[in-house]
C-alpha cells in the first residue's frame, strides 16, 4: 500500500492540469503497467511541471522512447 | 512520549515564491533555517503563474510606483492598506532588478532591458491612462523561472529543506511568543517539534475550499488552519477572486477569448441567458457582468446537469477550422478534462475561484497582527507571514493582475526581513511549554482511534460543495444563511473524520485527513465573514447589497475560530510617504 501511496503522493504537482491528469493515469492506466513501465512512470515524474504537462498535453515530445509509450497513455 | 525535538533558528512552512523569498534572507544573513514543504519547492503552486510580477521599472514608457500604487487602492476596491501598498509598489521595482541579478530569466528588450507587457488594470497617470506596460514575465513561464532561480539561490546558501513535511500545529508560550511548529514527515509517518525562535508561514492560497478551482490539489490554507487553532485570527476571508469559465468539475480555465470569438453560453433550457442580463454586449459583457449572471442562472434552477450546478459553452457553430487556428489549446482541454469535443458538443463551465484575498493578518513587514486589549493590531511575537496566506493587505477586496508575485517578492522579503530583525533581538530559543505537541497528539490520536466515522473524501466534497453553492461568485442572502448552517454540520463532520489505513508510511489517507482540517477552517471563516458584510466590494458580490458602503464597511474583517466570532480593524489609509488615495466609485 505505501508504495502507491508514495507514488499517489509524487502526483501532487504545482499545477492543478498536472494534479488531474496524473491522477486518472493513476488511476486508470497504471494497474495494467508492466514493472519496467512501472519504472519509467517513476522516472517521468521526476520531471518539471510544465515540462511534463507539455507531453501529456501534446505540446511537446520526447526522444526518449520509453517516456513516449506512456506519454501516449496519458494522452488518451 | 514526547516528540523529539529539532532546533532551528527560525522555521518557514512552505516552499513557493514567498517562503523561498524569506528563506533566502535568513540564509544570507547567516541564520539557521528550516524550510518545510508537502511538496518539492519547484512543484510548488507558484510555479502556476504565468502574468508576471507587476513592477514599475518604467522599461517600455512613462511609469511610476504611485501610478502602480494609484491602480492596486483602486483594484483592491479601497480596502487594501495603503501604507503596505506603498510599501510594495515602492519596493517592486528593486526586487525584480534584485532577481534578475539572481539569474532569472526574464524577456528582454533589444537594449537589453527587462521587457514589460501590458496587463489589465495597470495604466498611466493616476488611473486615466493609458495603459501601462508594468509586468515583467519570462514567457509564460514567470512563476516557473522565479522558483528555480529562488530554490537554486537557497540551496547555495545552504537553506535546510524538510521536503515532503507537513507543518500541523503552532507552539506558542504562555506570552504567546510563537517558539515552534510539530511537522509530519510523510516518508515515516513521524512527528517531530521543531523548536525555534521564530515562525514565518508561507503556505500559499487555499482554492480547495472550492468544488471549482484553479488551485492546485495541495492549497488546503494548511497555515491558515494551523494559525486559526492557535488562537490568531483569519482576515478579510469574504474576498475570492474567481474567473468565469472553468470547466465544470475540473477546475481548469476556459480562456474568455472562446466568448470573443463567438462562442456563447446558454442554461439548461437552451437558452442564450446572456441576451437577458446584456441585451447589448451579451455574452461578451464584463467578466464580473457575466459570471453574476451564470450564478443566476444556476441558483434560479437553470442549470445544467444532474446537480444543475454548471452551465453550458457552445462554441461548435464556430466551426473546427476556427476552433482550431484561433482557440489552439482550447479542443485538448475540453477533450481532457471535460471529456467533450468542443467542435461537436458544448463545454460545461461554472464560476471558478482563483485567488484568495484574505490571510493571516500582517503589517507591511509581514509580522503577524491580532487584537490584543484595545490594540486591534498588536504584533505576535516570533510569528510571521507572506505570500497568498498572508494578508498585508495590498489586496485588499479584489487582487490586481500581476501583484500576485510582486506581492511575494516583496513581502517574501520584507517578512525574512523582519525575521532576521527578530533573531538579532532574540539571541536565544525560549523554552517550549510543558504542553508542546499535545495538540497534535489530540488530533491525530483522535484520528487513529475513531470508530464509525466520517469518509474523507465525502466530508471534503460535502465542504467543496458547500462553499461553491453558498458562498460563490455572486452572494444571495439565503443562499449565505444556509451555507453558514451548512458548514456548521460539515465541520461536525470533518471533526468525526476516519481513515481505514492506520499504517504510519507513507499515509495520504491520513495526509488528506489532516488538510481538511485546514479547509473546515478556512471555509467557515469565508462563510461567517461573508455573510455579515452587507455590501458589494471587489470580490465580494452581494444581491441583496449591491452597492459598497463605505460608511458602514471600510473596514476589515477579522474571524476568531474561538467562539466563530467576527471583530473589525480599520483599514490603514494613510500610505508611508504619498498622499491618501481617497475613495470613490471604481469603474474601468
Amino acid at each position: 500500500m505505501s508504495d502507491m501511496d508514495r507514488l499517489r503522493w509524487s502526483c501532487r504537482r504545482g499545477l492543478l492540469e498536472l494534479d488531474l491528469v496524473l491522477q486518472r493515469f493513476l488511476n486508470e492506466e497504471y494497474s495494467s503497467l508492466g514493472a519496467e513501465q512501472r519504472e519509467t512512470f517513476k522516472r517521468l515524474l521526476g520531471l518539471q511541471d510544465n515540462e511534463l504537462l507539455d507531453l501529456a498535453m501534446g505540446r511537446a515530445d520526447t526522444s526518449d522512447e520509453k517516456f513516449g509509450e506512456l506519454v501516449n497513455l496519458m494522452r488518451k | 512520549m514526547s516528540y523529539p525535538v529539532r532546533k532551528f533558528d527560525a522555521v518557514i512552512v512552505g516552499a513557493g515564491g514567498a517562503g523561498l523569498r524569506a528563506a533566502l534572507q535568513l540564509s544570507e544573513a547567516g541564520c539557521k533555517v528550516a524550510v518545510l514543504s508537502k511538496v518539492f519547492p519547484t512543484r510548488s503552486h507558484t510555479v502556476a503563474a504565468q502574468g508576471g510580477v507587476g513592477a514599475a521599472l518604467a522599461n517600455m514608457g512613462e511609469d511610476s510606483w504611485h501610478w502602480h500604487m494609484y491602480d492596486t487602492v483602486k483594484g483592491s476596491d479601497w480596502l487594501g492598506d495603503q501604507d503596505a501598498i506603498e510599501f510594495m509598489c515602492r519596493e517592486a521595482p528593486k526586487s525584480v532588478i534584485e532577481l534578475e541579478h539572481f539569474g532569472m530569466p526574464f524577456d528582454r528588450n533589444e537594449n537589453g532591458s527587462v521587457y514589460q507587457r501590458p496587463f489589465g488594470g495597470h495604466m498611466q497617470n493616476f488611473g486615466a491612462g493609458p495603459p501601462s506596460q508594468r509586468s515583467c514575465c519570462a514567457a509564460d513561464r514567470t512563476g516557473h523561472a522565479m522558483l528555480h532561480t529562488l530554490y537554486q539561490r537557497n540551496v547555495r546558501s545552504n537553506t535546510h529543506f524538510f521536503v515532503e513535511w507537513m507543518a500541523l500545529d503552532l507552539i506558542r508560550d504562555s506570552s504567546g511568543q510563537a517558539v515552534g511548529v510539530t511537522a509530519m514527515e510523510m516518508e515515516t509517518g513521524e512527528v517531530s517539534i521543531f523548536h525555534s525562535k521564530a515562525v514565518l508561514f508561507a503556505t500559499g492560497g487555499a482554492g480547495r475550499v472550492y468544488a471549482s478551482s484553479t488551485n492546485a490539489f495541495i492549497n488546503t490554507g494548511d497555515g491558515l488552519g494551523i494559525v486559526s487553532r492557535a488562537g490568531i485570527p483569519l482576515e478579510d476571508m469574504e474576498f475570492w477572486q474567481f474567473h468565469p469559465t472553468g470547466v465544470a468539475g475540473a477546475g481548469v480555465l476556459i480562456t474568455e477569448g472562446v466568448r470573443g470569438e463567438g462562442g456563447y453560453l446558454l442554461n439548461k433550457d437552451g437558452e442564450r441567458f446572456m441576451e437577458r442580463y446584456a441585451p447589448n454586449a451579451k455574452d461578451l459583457a464584463s467578466r464580473d457582468v457575466v459570471a453574476r449572471a451564470m450564478a443566476t442562472e444556476i441558483k434560479d434552477g437553470r442549470g445544467c446537469g444532474d446537480n444543475a450546478d454548471h452551465v453550458m459553452l457552445k462554441l461548435d457553430h464556430l466551426g473546427e477550422e476556427l476552433i482550431e487556428s484561433k482557440l489552439p489549446g482550447i479542443r485538448e482541454i475540453s477533450k481532457k478534462f471535460a471529456n467533450v469535443d468542443p467542435v461537436k458538443d458544448p463545454i460545461p463551465v461554472v464560476p471558478t475561484c482563483h485567488y484568495m484575498m484574505g490571510g493571516i493578518p500582517t503589517n507591511y513587514r509581514g509580522e503577524v497582527v491580532a487584537p490584543s486589549g484595545e490594540n486591534k493590531e498588536a504584533i505576535v511575537p516570533g510569528l510571521f507571514a507572506a505570500g497568498e496566506c498572508a494578508c498585508a493587505s495590498v489586496h485588499g477586496a479584489n487582487r490586481l493582475g500581476t501583484n500576485s508575485l510582486t506581492d511575494l517578492l516583496v513581502f517574501g522579503k520584507s517578512a525574512g526581513n523582519s525575521t532576521v530583525e527578530f533573531l538579532k533581538q532574540n539571541r536565544e530559543h525560549k523554552d517550549l511549554p510543558r504542553d508542546a505537541g499535545d495538540l497534535t497528539r489530540e488530533r491525530l490520536d483522535r484520528l487513529n482511534n475513531q470508530t464509525n466515522g466520517e469518509s474523507v473524501s465525502e466530508v471534503g466534497a460535502a465542504l467543496r460543495q458547500t462553499m461553491q453553492r453558498n458562498c460563490g461568485v455572486f452572494r444571495f442572502p439565503d443562499l449565505l444563511a444556509n451555507g453558514v448552517a451548512e458548514i456548521k454540520e460539515v465541520e461536525q463532520r470533518v471533526m468525526r473524520t476516519q481513515i481505514s489505513d492506520k499504517s504510519k508510511v507513507f499515509n495520504t489517507a491520513r495526509i488528506e485527513a489532516l488538510e481538511l482540517d485546514n479547509l473546515i477552517e478556512v471555509a467557515m471563516a469565508s462563510l461567517v465573514s461573508a455573510e455579515a458584510r452587507q455590501e458589494s466590494r471587489g470580490a465580494h458580490d452581494r444581491a441583496d447589497f449591491s452597492d459598497r458602503d463605505d460608511e458602514n464597511w471600510l473596514k476589515h474583517t477579522l474571524w476568531f475560530k474561538e467562539g466563530n466570532r467576527l471583530d473589525y480593524k480599520p483599514v490603514h489609509m494613510n500610505p508611508l510617504t504619498a498622499e491618501t488615495i481617497e475613495p470613490k466609485v471604481r469603474t474601468y
